[in-house]
Order: structure tokens, then sequence, then C-alpha cells
């Protein structure tokens, strides 16, 4: 067994292509330690690679490795790895899903041999823990205009904490300038970041076009038809690490004006419905993408791009707040939730999305009524769609979308890069009644009440590891300031005065990472990724955690992203007793 | 009589003696709920003598003895174990506020011993002593089962005939004429005499006027598992710096604390009575128990067995409460005992059982007397904001000259303003705000914290430069705060009263103001005061401060019932400026145009003349210190005004504001003593030099007479003695404060009462008595002039001493010596 697995690690190129089975065998055999508990994977697991790795990489392995995550930075070019075993994006237990990895299964097999070796200590000081956390930090909040904040919207945290590399995930935020309303949405992108990308520059563009009545419309071609400047549409709330394609604009802005001057020439003379808006705009930017990848562009940077784009994969949960009304519009497993406040003060949460995946019943039906009786066992498998992809909605993924004779002609027609892949150029099993992928979203429409303190966003990559009820007391006790922390109490346990002196320091710095934190999305990601078996945040985890080599990181956590929008009760308030 | 205990704070207050007393007076004990079921159940039963407050400690070392004895009196079992106790000091300063209560537990008899951390090491071998600087070490200090002291305490009360009836809650408390007749409970009514309310928090807001305890919380934690044996006789051990204590606990350890951010807890009014114990609060008591895992490391691997969480009263002024209402008689009250309530339990149910039968304690325990408080200290607010302050206090260091910082601002003069803007530092006495002195504009002061000393503090050049303008130019000092009563009738019923009730002859004539004690049978000082004549049926009596709520009732208990003698209370209506020194007579002339000379104003007169434009300012020439000067009495409406007139007058004569350090300071090197400091209630004219205050002959009889004229044969057995430190440097030795013994050939002989530093002589002044303790009997002997002025003295200031001259009268020719010759040189050159 040891001579097979090393073999297999080492003969990298053969196991992209086919030589998978073997590897799962090892997956679920490394798993059982893994997965009785979450602290052991760390404890045991963690010393083995970081010290291991050096020794491994200096033999011949290690150009294979380098190799690996030079791939991987590709995007397109590592699909087979993932794709040899189902999307490795959404294994189903995510955590074995890295294990599919060939240079992660080598090393934890090497451990697997029980190489005694002591654990190699190494903790990240608080503050570095904070820098780290800290990286992409984002704080908005809605200027007031005369003391007085009149939006409903007091202002968001946003932060993200990368696992891959780059990080897949993205997130936008915005203020609607012609129409009321503010926007927000997580993207959480599989196979590569492009899709996830484009989605997060684009979507709210779609959406704030498909609000504006009429003659905004008619004004606003107007002056691009007459070269005259052009009314501002969106005001963006980026960090300077959230980027928008340059080179890709203008395609991007000739897609956009098609669609609002299909807009004006349909002029229902309606008044806009929010719902059916946030509706058109997800479907029509599938469509586009899906359209410029199939008519390609003469550049062959923009070429390249718009297939990568269109081959990778995007989900969304966009929210859209106007005075009382919030829209959350949700195409993929991202979820909203509402933080609401009781009368007694504690936090509870309600959902303002459906995850679309094999674990959403009705997701499973609709799948099923879409396509022939015949498919409804491969439709299916593992949880995944079709075997392969988690998400049961997503942006892009023309690969679930596209017949397989426009797949074969795009990616005969398309440039090397894109033919070389072997992703690219795989059909999913079973791939019969195209398309099995969708990104229309749910919308759920709430009306805000006092209670509702905040919403909060966030990629999978949260909830994994997070009840959302923890959320909403961990965001709510953050933003008032105010900790109900469940009492300890001994009865009946055997616990030493050191356990307990150990617990209460920890509890001690939980309350004081509050007030480490200014932003209530880095405050959650310190609690998704440091939290201990007590709820609170263990330092040290937290240290390990962030500590992790780039290459292993994924299989402890998934990237995470989260805004966390805070209401403003007394405009709330004040609306609500207006429409009584 | 009855005692009643409705609800929790339950006290062990039946000692043998008290239930002596009580069976003269059949009494029965009522409890709503159980007895010893409040905080006595969770007490960590640590008997400490560690006090800082003499009486306290006196307290203490009666309820050991007591403890001791009990078990074999009664057959309860106690747990009484004498095991020691070690209290612990991290710094310094701890150390030195140890050794001060080594001392004075030495000069009473109780062993006691300054250790050094590995002597703290070999006695307690679990202890991690790397950052101790030292201990104090008290062998004889015990521990005991709290729960069960109370219970052997009420079996020897039933034996000696006491009832006691639990689960019985009292409804009200009947009173007629002022007087205790009874209680009602809901199984009925007893008639009784005397009532005594122990019941804490709860009962004491329940069913009484103008009481102060509050309760608070603290924590107790116990842990079980296997010890080494030598720990279970070990010491109890008190960290104060780490704020807990240790000690072994049916063979575990149980360990507590006064943490840091106390929680306040307020019944509002609720029932709330069998003590569940409040909920555990882990996260409340982890300083406290990083403190015992830092103190004793290897607990670590201890296993938990409780954390219990009691209420607990504490008191403004970290005091208990003690004594008979004001307004009710025959209603006494016992509570508010800080969480110390087993080590005092014995000694206060002793005085308290005194107190009843005999009409006083056989101690002085006016620091306790429930009558040191007014109403205004037990509004609600206050006592939430005092108590979270008093609780962290507790272990806190106690160094001289301690103001609390919260419940302040409450009782100002019109003044507090005017002042305040020109620098005054305040103190607070009876809720009112007294000027400690003034700092000059661009001086600064040490932050708070770090201003705690037991060396020369940080404003003694700024008290020097007041003390100085006093003697030779003149200064203004607000005295708002004293007590000022009225006592008038339309006959002579006032005068025929005072007469009895004040030694001195008040049958002076009209205009004179006469120094005088106001005494109890046994000619002990009640109160000490200046009565202004201000006709011949009117008198105009000043106290201090905290004489406001004691002297009251001891007047009213006492004079007649005569709708044609009234009493008032004219605190709130003067404000009172004392100006001293030897230009105060041309500021007043200047301001009145009226004859101010000593012909025409002699010392000790009181004269209603106008100052500036305001009428009816009664001027007394007197100044409490000694020196010469003038007391305003001004109707609050003039205050600002005469204030205002007196400052704008008195530059040319070099006037400044001056505080109370500065007033101590003077009154110290005159000799002065202070009712509350070294007057008390046992004490008698003819032990402090103040014959010539009493008048055995003024043609009538007064309290406390037989007894001054038995002294005044027979001699008194102590006396009131002036020491000057000799080889005392005022820089870099420890001050002395009050409190500390004083040796008389080696011997110990008393105690001082206040001290100061006296600019003047340029040394350390200390006041106190001196006793004469037979060589081999201890026996009391009469204190001869002879006996003090044949005799080397030393005062032991924390554990060192200082040789010290001991003077029976003050220095007055010095004084005037000294004078006249600054009169000379300020006339012959111009000074700055």
């Amino acid at each position: 067994m040891e001579l097979h697995c090393l073999s297999g690690s080492l003969s990298l190129p053969y196991c992209y292509l086919s030589g998978c089975k073997s590897y799962r065998i090892y997956a679920e055999l490394l798993a059982i330690p893994v997965r009785s508990s979450r602290l052991p994977l760390l404890s045991d697991a963690m010393p083995a690679p970081t010290h291991l790795f050096p020794l491994i990489r200096n033999c011949e392995i290690s150009r294979i490795c380098s190799t690996v995550c030079y791939c991987h930075h590709k995007h397109l070019c590592c699909f087979s790895s993932h794709f040899a075993h189902g999307h490795f994006r959404y294994a189903p237990q995510k955590r074995f899903a890295a294990l599919y990895r060939p240079k992660e299964n080598f090393n934890h097999f090497i451990h697997a041999r029980d190489y005694a070796s002591t654990p190699q200590r190494f903790y990240l000081t608080p503050p570095q823990v904070n820098s780290i956390l800290k990286a992409n930090e984002y704080s908005f909040k809605v200027p007031e205009f005369d003391g007085k904040n009149v939006s409903s919207v007091l202002g968001f945290d946003s932060n993200q904490l990368p696992a891959n590399a780059p990080i897949e995930d993205r997130r936008s935020a915005a203020t609607c300038l012609q129409t009321r309303g503010m926007l927000l949405g997580v993207f959480d992108g599989h196979a590569g970041c492009a899709c996830a990308q484009a989605v997060s520059e684009r979507l709210f563009y779609y959406i704030a076009v498909s609000l504006l009545p009429h003659e905004t419309l008619l004004e606003i071609e107007n002056a691009v038809e007459s070269g005259r400047a052009l009314l501002p549409i969106l005001q963006w709330h980026k960090h300077p690490n959230d980027y928008f394609s340059k080179e890709a604009s203008k395609l991007y802005f000739n897609s956009l004006r098609t669609y609002w001057q299909e807009l004006i020439d349909l002029n229902s003379g309606e008044t806009t419905d929010v719902k059916e808006a946030l509706i058109n705009a997800f479907k029509r930017l599938d469509n586009d993408i899906s359209l410029e990848a199939q008519v390609g562009d003469p550049n062959s940077f923009l070429n390249y791009l718009v297939l990568r784009v269109a081959f990778s994969g995007a989900t969304a949960c966009v929210a859209h707040v106007d005075g009382v009304d919030l829209h959350v519009a949700n195409t993929g497993d991202s979820r909203a939730m509402l933080g609401v406040q009781e009368e007694d003060g504690s936090w509870s949460a309600v959902n303002l999305s459906y995850d679309h995946n094999a674990q959403n019943e009705r997701e499973v039906e609709r799948v099923k009524t879409e396509h022939p009786k015949s498919e409804e066992k491969s439709l299916v498998k593992q949880d995944r769609l079709l075997g392969l992809l988690m998400p049961f909605r997503a942006f892009g993924d023309v690969k679930f979308k596209w017949s397989i004779e426009l797949q074969k002609r795009v990616v005969e027609s398309g440039p090397d890069q894109l033919n070389d892949n072997e992703y690219t150029k795989f059909i999913p099993p079973n791939y019969h009644t195209p398309p099995y992928l969708t990104a229309e979203p749910e919308v759920i429409h709430h009306k805000l009440r006092p209670q509702d303190k905040f919403l909060v966003l966030a990629t999978d990559g949260l909830w994994e590891t997070m009840h959302r009820q923890d959320v909403a007391r961990i965001v709510g006790e953050y933003l008032t300031g105010v900790h109900h922390q469940q009492p300890i109490a001994v009865g009946g346990y055997k616990v030493t005065l050191g356990q307990m002196h150990g617990l209460l320091t920890e509890r001690r710095a939980r309350i004081s990472s509050v007030f480490e934190d200014q932003n209530a999305a880095t405050h959650l990601i310190r609690h998704a990724v440091g939290n201990n078996e007590f709820g609170t945040v263990d330092h040290e985890r937290l240290s390990k955690m962030l500590s992790l080599p780039e290459e292993l990181a994924r299989m402890y956590r998934d990237d995470i992203t989260i805004i966390v929008v805070q209401f403003n009760s007394h405009v709330i308030g004040a609306c609500q007793n207006e429409e009584l | 009589g009855s005692r009643q205990l409705p609800g929790v704070g339950i006290l062990p207050l039946r000692s043998p003696s008290s239930v002596h007393a009580c069976a003269q007076v059949k009494r029965a004990l009522r409890y709503q709920e159980r007895l010893a079921a409040g905080t006595t159940r969770f007490c960590a039963g640590i008997v400490s003598t560690a006090r800082h407050v003499s009486i306290e400690l006196k307290m203490a070392d009666y309820s050991n003895k007591l403890y001791q004895q009990l078990e074999q009196e009664t057959g309860v079992q106690t747990g009484y174990m004498k095991t020691g106790s070690i209290s612990l000091a991290q710094t310094q300063d701890r150390l030195i506020s140890l050794k001060r209560i080594a001392s004075s537990l030495n000069v009473m008899g109780i062993p006691c011993e300054i250790i050094t951390p590995k002597q703290v090491a070999q006695l307690h071998p679990l202890i991690n002593i790397h950052d101790l600087v030292g201990a104090m070490y008290v062998p004889e200090d015990a521990l005991v089962s709290s729960a069960n002291v109370s219970l052997a305490l009420a079996t020897a009360a039933s034996r000696n005939g006491v009832q006691i009836h639990e689960r019985t809650s009292v409804s009200h408390v009947l009173i007629q004429k002022g007087r205790v007749t009874g209680v009602e409970t809901d199984r009925g009514k007893i008639q009784c005499q005397y009532f005594v309310n122990c019941a804490g928090q709860v009962g004491l807001l329940k069913l009484s006027p103008s009481l102060v305890p509050v309760k608070d919380r603290w924590r107790s934690l116990s842990l079980l598992n296997s010890l080494p044996t030598s720990f279970l006789s070990s010491a109890a051990i008190v960290d104060l710096d780490g704020r807990i204590y240790i000690r072994n606990w049916q063979g575990g350890i149980l360990s507590g604390g006064f943490e840091k951010n106390p929680k306040p807890l307020f019944t509002e009014g609720r029932n709330q009575l069998e003590i569940q114990n409040l909920q555990e609060d882990w996260d409340h008591f982890e300083p406290l128990l990083s403190a015992l895992l830092r103190r004793m490391p290897d607990l670590e691997a201890l296993q938990i067995m409780q954390l219990v969480n009691c209420p607990e009263s504490f008191t403004p002024d970290m005091r208990c409460i003690m004594g008979e209402s004001p307004t009710v008689r025959g209603y006494f009250v016992l509570a508010g005992m800080n969480s110390a309530g087993i080590s005092y339990g014995g000694g206060a149910g002793k005085y308290l059982a005194e107190w009843m039968v005999n009409g006083y304690p056989s101690e002085n325990v006016w620091p306790l007397d429930l009558k040191r408080f007014g109403t205004l200290q037990s509004s609600r607010t206050f006592l939430r904001h005092r108590v979270m302050e008093v609780m962290p206090l507790m272990c806190d260091l106690k160094v001289p000259r301690w103001d609390f910082q919260t419940g302040r601002q409450l009782r100002t003069s019109p003044l507090y303003d005017r002042l305040d803007a020109q620098g005054a530092r305040w103190m607070e006495k009876h809720g009112f705000e007294r000027v400690k002195y003034f700092v000059p504009p661009g001086k600064d002061l040490l932050d708070l914290d770090q201003s705690k000393t037991f060396y020369k503090p940080d404003w003694f050049d700024i008290v020097g430069s007041e003390v100085k303008c006093c003697k030779e130019a003149v200064c203004v000092i607000d005295m708002s705060s004293f007590t000022k009563f009225e006592i008038s009738s339309t006959g002579d019923q006032a005068l025929e009263s005072l007469q009895y009730l004040f030694s001195n002859d008040l049958d002076v004539p009209v205009g004179h103001v006469v120094h005088t004690g106001m005494l109890n049978e046994k000619g002990g000082y009640e109160n000490d005061c200046s009565i202004a004549r201000l006709s011949k049926r009117s008198f105009f009596m000043i106290s201090p401060t905290d004489q406001q709520v004691h002297c009251w009732a001891w007047l009213k208990n006492r004079l007649p019932n005569d709708s044609n003698l009234t009493m008032e209370d004219v605190t709130w209506k003067y404000t009172a400026l004392n100006l001293i020194g030897p230009r105060a007579v041309d500021v007043l002339s200047e301001l009145s145009y009226a004859p101010i000379t000593p012909e025409h104003f002699p010392s000790l007169f009181c004269k209603e003349m106008s100052v500036g434009y305001a009428n009816g300012i009664r001027v007394m020439s007197i100044t409490h210190t000694g020196e010469p000067g003038f007391m305003l009495y001004i109707p609050i409406e003039y205050a600002l005004h005469v204030y205002n007139e007196v400052m704008n007058m008195g530059q040319k004569y070099g006037i400044r504001n001056a505080g109370y350090y500065a007033l101590r300071s003077l009154r110290i090197e005159k000799f002065f003593a202070f009712w509350g400091q070294d007057l008390d209630a046992f004490t008698t004219p003819m032990e402090c030099g103040r014959e010539f205050q009493v008048k055995l002959d003024k043609g009538m009889q007064f309290v406390g007479q037989e007894a001054l004229l038995e002294q005044k044969q027979n001699g008194v057995y102590k006396r009131f003695t002036m020491f000057i430190l000799e080889d005392h440097d005022t820089d870099m030795d420890l001050w002395p404060w009050w409190g500390e013994p004083i040796f008389r050939n080696g011997r110990y002989v008393g105690k001082t009462t206040s001290s100061a530093y006296s600019y003047t002589l340029e040394r350390h002044v200390c006041l106190g008595f001196v006793h004469h303790f037979d060589e081999k009997t201890g026996e009391e002997l009469v204190v001869t002039t002879d006996f003090i002025n044949q005799g080397e003295y030393e005062i032991d200031i924390a554990g060192q001493r200082f040789q010290a001259k001991a003077k029976l009268y003050p220095f007055s020719s010095l004084f005037t010596h000294r004078r006249r010759k600054d009169e000379v040189e300020l006339s012959g050159y111009q000074r700055e």
C-alpha cells in the first residue's frame, strides 16, 4: 500500500487524467480520524504537513508539487483534478475533499505511516493574527445629513478570508443613484474565480438598469448616443483589493447597453417590480456571459477571458434594501440571514434565502421535473448535480448549460490554452438534456421591522463552520456591545481548577476580541476560524488556522466572505408608522 | 424583649454574655427563615483578628475566645481549629499596613509576627512566595464552621431560656411614644421592650427609618480533592493584594475573595428570603481564580466542587453598624458586617447586649454606632454607588487620609464653587464637603492612586504655607459643616435643662460663649461643644459635624417633653467662616466699623454684627484651634457676600484660604482634643485636662457629676498627653496616623488618638492616652502628673519605635514668644 500510494502521488500527470479511484479510497481511510472531531485534526494532522513539506520539496517531487500549485493558480488547468472526483470545491465532505489532490494525499499518507516527529510549534502573535484577519476588511457608513441618517441602512462591514489562492469569493456593494436603494452581494466562484469576478463587476449594473424607469433609460441611451457624460448609475463601495477588469469593460458595457436598449424597446410602461427586476437581471447577465463566450472576441486576451468566465462558475446572493423593503435574490448556496433582536434582548436568525443544493428537497424536485424521468437517477448523485456540481444554480458553468455540440465547437475553435485543458474537454456523464443549470434566482421579499437589526450575507465558507443562530448572537452582541455569555456551570462534571481557569481565560479573551475588531465581519471570521468546542475564540487555534501553508488552507476551511448590513431601527420604525 | 431576624443576614450574636443578658429580659428570637440560612452558611469562617479599627479588633478577639469554648459548653461541634492565619504582602506598602496591625495586636496580647517569605513557605508549603515581600502570622486565629457556630450559640441561648421561632416573619414593629412595645408576626403578637433588627438589608429597608447597609456579592469557591494532610492543619491564607483568602475546608480548600468589580444587589422590596445562592458566575470569579492559582499553582489539579455566590452586606464606610435607632427607643440594629460577620459576631453580640442591659457597652463603639450616619446616607443611589466603591476597597491598602470618591458633593457650603475654583481639594464628613487644602495655581499634585502613602504626603508644603499664614497673617476656613442647634424656651426651661445636661456653667451673661462637654453618667464625653448664650432664654450650640444625629437623639431623649422648650437643627441655616490669625481683628474691624479690640470683644464672646452690607452675622471670638480669630455664623444668603468682602478687605493683610489639614495641624500642636478622634464616651474632662470646663459647684446637679467628683478625689486612670517625636525624620520615616502604641520605659501604656506635623515645632506631634498598668497584675492604676513626667516615651509606628517627649500642657509660652518675635520682624522689615 505504501508503495502504491507513493507511486500514485508521483505519477501526477497520470492521475490528472484518470487514476482517481485509488485516491478516493485513501481519502476515506484517512478521513476516519479526521471526521471524529475537529480538534484532533488540528493537533494531529497539522504538524506533519508543516514539518514534512520542506523535506519533500527538496526531493524530485517538489517539481511536481510546484507544478500543481502553479496550475491551481491558472484556474482552468487544474480542473481535471477537481473533476476527477466531482467538483473539488463542492466535495461532499470538504475536509476530505482536499485529499483528492495528490500532493495533500501524499502528505497525509506519509503522516498516516506514523511519523513520530515532534510537532513543530509555530504560532502567530495576536497582532499578526489581526493583520491577517483585517487585511480585507471594509466598512461603509451611510453619510448623515443634518445629523440625520434617513436611510434604513446605517452602514455595512465586509471582509474576506482566503483559503484558495487566489481567493475565489467576491463581494460587491453599491448605492443605486438613479433609483433608491442599496445593493450588496457575495459571490462564490468555483473552478476558478473568473466567473465570480465578472458577476461581481456586472450584476449590479444589470439590476440597476432593470430597476430604472423608462425615462431614465432613454436619457442614458441618448447620452451614450450623443457622447455626453453618462448619468452615474451606481456608487460603488469597494475595498482597494476589489478590482474591476479594465480590459473587459468595453465588452461588458456593450452587452449592458444592448440590454437597456431592449428594455427601452420593450417599454412595458409598468412600474418596475423589484423582484422581477432582480430575476431578469440575473438571467440576462448569465445569458450574456454565455453569448459572449459563444461569439468570442477578436482580442485574444478577451477571448480567453470570456471563455474562462463562461467555463467557470459562481453563485450569487444579492440583497437590495430600499426603505423597509428588503429583497434577497439568491442563486446557489451562499446565504442571507436576518438578525432579529427579541424583546428579551436575545438574538435569533431568520433565513432570507434557500440553499440551492441537494439538501434542499424542493430544489432536487425542480431539477427532476425539468428533465425526462429516464435521467432521474443520474441527475443527482452523491448530493451533486450530475454527480459533479454542488450548487444547483449558478452563473457560468456552461458545461452544464450548453449542448455537447456547442461545447465541442467552442472549445475547438477556442484558444490553445482552452483546448489543452482536460477539464473543458470533459463532458459531464449522463449529459442528455441540457441545460441542467440555471442562474435564475429565488427572490425573497421581507418588510423590515424595528427588531430586524442586521443582515448577514455570506458564502458557504461561513455557514459550514457556524450555525446561523450563533452568527446572529455573535454579530448582535458585537453590534450592541452586550454579551449574553452562557454562564458556565460545573454541576456534576469533574473539572479541575486548571481547566476551569483556562476556560475562563478564553471566555475573557472572547470579550476582549470584540474590542479588537472594528468590523463585524472580521469579528465573525475570527469566530468562524478560531472557535473551539466551547464556542469561544481560541487564539492558538486561530493562529494555527491562519498560518496554514497556502496549499493546505483549503483542507481546513473554505474561502469566507461576509457582509454585515446594519439597519437603522429608528428610520424603519418611522417608515412603519407612516405606512400604518 | 424580643429579637427578630426575618430573612437573611443572621449574626451569631447570641454570645453567652448576651444570652445571660437575654435571660434577664426573656426574649424570643424570630426567624423568617431557618437559622443561619443566609450568608452565614457560606461564610469563610475565618476568625481573624487582623483588623485596622481597634474596636473591631477587640470584637474579633472576643469572638475567637468565645468560639473556642463554645463546643465544650454546648456540645455542638463548631469545627473550631486554631490554625492561625497568614496575611501576605506583595508590596512594601502592604507590609507597612500589616506591621501597623501587628503593633496593635501585640500590645493587646495577641501573639503576632511579621515573617519573611521563606518562613511563609515553611508554614505553608503550597504557597508560591516568589512575589512576596513578607507576611504577618497570627498563630491564634482560628477556623470555624459558621453555620455550626450559629447553631451552638442558638443552643446556648435556648438553654438560657431564649425562645427561637423559625420560619416566622415580622410584619411590623409596634411603637408607642417613640418606644418599642412589641412586634407583630404572622404567628401573633409578642410584647417586648427591646427589639433587635439583625435582618440585614431586607429587614432594614423594610422596618427601619434611617439605615444604610447594602448587600453585595462575594464568592466562595470550594474544591474537593486529596490534599496533603499537612494542609488540613495549615493556616488560613489572606492575600489582600490578590484579593483572596484560602482556607482548608472539609478535606479540601475553600477560597473566595472580593472582586474589583462587584455586582450590587438590591432586593428592591422583593421578599427574597431563603437565600438561593445566586447563580454561579464563573466569569466574574475569573480574576480571583487567577489570583488563587498564582498563589498556589499546585491547586490546578484539584477538582472543583462548587462555586457559591452569596450576597453580603456592606456599609458606606466599611465598618459595621450597631446601636439604638435615633428615633425609636428600644429599637436596636446590628448589621452590615462587611463580610466579617463570623469574626465580629461574638464581640458584637456582647456589646449590643451590654448596651441594652446597661445603657451603654463596655467599650467605645462610636466608630460602629448607627448614629454616625444621617438619613442622607441611606439614599438608595448613594448606597449603590458607595458600595460599589467600598467593596473593592476592602482589600485595598488602608492609608491615612483616604477619602471616598463616590456619593460626594451631597451637602455643600454655598461657597463650594468659589472655593473649588481657587484650587480646593475636598474631603467628606457626614456627607458634607470640607476643604482639605488649596492647591496653589501652577502646582500639581499626584494622582489619587499615587498619592496613597504612609510617608510624607505630597501636600506637605501646601499645608505648611497655609499654617504659616494662619500664624502670621489671616486665613479663612469654611467650617459650615459643624452641627448647629438652637435651644430656646419661653421661660427658664432651656437654661435649666442645659445646665443639667452640660458640665460647664451655662448661666453666663448673654453674649458669652462656653466650651463644655455633654457628658454621660460616667462623666464621659457624649459630645464636646461650644454654646453661646444668645439671650436669657436661647442658646446656640455648635458641635462636631458627625454629631448631627447622635447629639440630636441624645438631647431629644433627655430634654423634658415641654412644648415651651424648643430645639431646632439650624445647621443648614448658617455658613460658618473661621477667620484665623493675628490679622483677623483688623479684617473684621474694617468690615464692621465696630471696635473689635480685645477690650471690646474679648475672647469667648458672641455678638451680632454687620459685616459688609449684611446684618445679623453672629460673630464669636473662638477659633477651635487656639489661634486668635473669629467664627462668623452667616445666614446662608449672605455667605457669598461676606466671603467676598472678607477676601477683598483681607488682601492687604495677606489673607488666603486654608483647609482642614492646616486646622488640624494647628489644633494638635496646641493640644486641642477633638471629639470623635481624641474624645469619646469613655473619656472624662478630668482625663484630658479640662477640669476648667467642668463646674462641679455650679449650684445644681448635672449628668456625670458624681463620676467626675469621684475622679477628682481618687485621680484618673488615663491621661491625655501630648507627645513630640524626637528622632523622627519627617522626610524619611513613616508618619504617625492614629492608633500607634505608646511605650513608657519600654512598657505599653496606651495608644495615640491623633497626630499631625507641627510646622511651628518642626516636629511631629501625637496626642494620646497614657494608662498606668501594674507591672505584675496588669491592673489599671491612677495616673499622676509625676507618672507622666517621669517616663521615657516611645511611639511605635509600624513596628519602629521613635522617642517622644510627653507634655501635659501646650507650649503656650513658646508660641507667644515666637509670635512676638515674628511681629517684630514683620514691622522691622518689608517681608516678602
